[in-house]
């Protein structure tokens, strides 16, 4: 052998690597879903930057479709209303993703971000 | 607060070398500079650091490694064992966010991504990629997207529009995110310097504050480009597995 371990112990089987190999692998990754729900303030603004992005969309497609069709502002108030329903949505969406993030952080124990 | 010097001027774009190409100007600007600064730091990181080659990994070796793990299982966790051949476009983007993210937070340095056109095109070059890998993959079923399995028709004419407004936010909210966490993570800190000087003897309280300050904007210029990975790395897999 070649790696200057220290000690006389056989080589490990690869089946023996192998499990040793996973085992190190699960624990980093419950690590790293934590790491990547960040700090709150990271969260909340995760969250306001999901809802007013949809809203000016919706904003932007409404104030378009008036101006291409000449029926304003109708298009701009319906789309803006869909644009906060979608605006909703992504948030919803996205705290689901943080709260299972989190759920899988809590089962892990221990601060690990 | 010290006259003439607003907390906004870091943001400010200068001209080094001036140069126009068919009327539009194109010139080498100091945001262009720290590009270049990231991009060449980046690869000299990523190529320099691993090149012993040792069984165990010095220093930098370990960085480059970390980074590229992280990314690595960023990828394989969203998309599956199909995002390997996304990896690549990932971990540069990451890498390159995150050295423009690092070296902003440098005194006198400029930050690149707190300009919102610089994550803008970034994040507009990853959807309209991720559009494109749908439709070359799916074909007109990837418009399936934008109707959520198991909706009653009637609802369709509501629902298809939202889900529409909804995909379109999406290169927003990433730009946006990114750039006003920057703007204002420099901003916060160019104000509170400003009242260091402003209250003289009791400037040591704010100065504390502004070092405090530094070490969260260090977590936050590593979260930042984390968190862009992480949703790129969303939106691939909703391309190539089509369900939310």
């Amino acid at each position: 052998m070649t790696v200057d371990d220290g000690d006389d112990l056989p080589p490990p089987s690869l089946e023996d690597l192998d499990r040793r190999l996973k085992e190190a692998r699960s624990k980093h990754e419950s690590a790293k879903t934590a790491s990547s729900r960040g700090t709150s303030m990271g969260q909340a603004l995760r969250l306001a930057t999901e809802m007013a992005s949809a809203v000016f969309v919706g904003a932007i497609l409404g104030w378009g479709l008036d101006t291409l069709l000449g029926t304003r502002p109708w298009m701009l108030l319906l789309f803006l209303a869909l644009g906060m329903a979608a605006g909703t949505l992504n948030a919803y969406r996205t705290a689901v993703r943080l709260g299972t993030a989190a759920e899988e952080k809590d089962e892990d124990g221990g601060p690990s971000a | 607060m010290a006259a003439g010097h607003s907390p906004l001027e870091q943001f400010a774009i200068h001209r080094l070398v001036e140069m126009h190409i068919g009327g539009i100007d194109v010139s080498f600007t100091n945001s262009s500079l720290m590009m270049v600064i990231g991009v060449a730091l980046m690869s000299a990181f990523l190529t320099l650091s691993p090149k012993r080659n040792a069984l165990v990994p010095g220093r930098w070796q370990l960085l480059a490694e970390m980074s590229y793990e992280l990314i690595a299982k960023t990828v394989r966790d969203s998309v599956g064992s199909e995002g390997r051949k996304f990896f690549p476009f990932v971990f540069t983007l990451f890498m390159f966010i995150l050295f423009c993210n690092s070296l902003g937070l440098i005194p006198y340095s400029f930050t690149v991504t707190s300009h919102i056109i610089v994550t803008f095109a970034l994040a507009g070059v990853i959807f309209v990629g991720v559009t494109i890998l749908g439709i070359v993959r799916h074909g007109a079923r990837f418009f399936s997207l934008f109707l959520p399995p198991g909706v009653p028709i009637s609802l369709a004419p509501l629902l298809v529009p939202i889900e529409f407004i909804s995909y379109l936010s999406r290169p927003i909210s990433l730009s946006v995110r990114l750039a006003a966490n920057m703007m204002a993570g420099h901003t916060m800190i160019k104000v509170f310097a400003g009242f260091v000087v402003a209250l003289g003897l009791f400037g040591f309280a704010p100065f504390i504050f502004i070092v405090l300050l530094f070490a969260l904007e260090t977590i936050i210029a590593f979260l930042q480009a984390y968190v862009f990975a992480v949703l790129t790395c969303l939106y691939i897999s909703d391309s190539v597995h089509l369900h939310h």
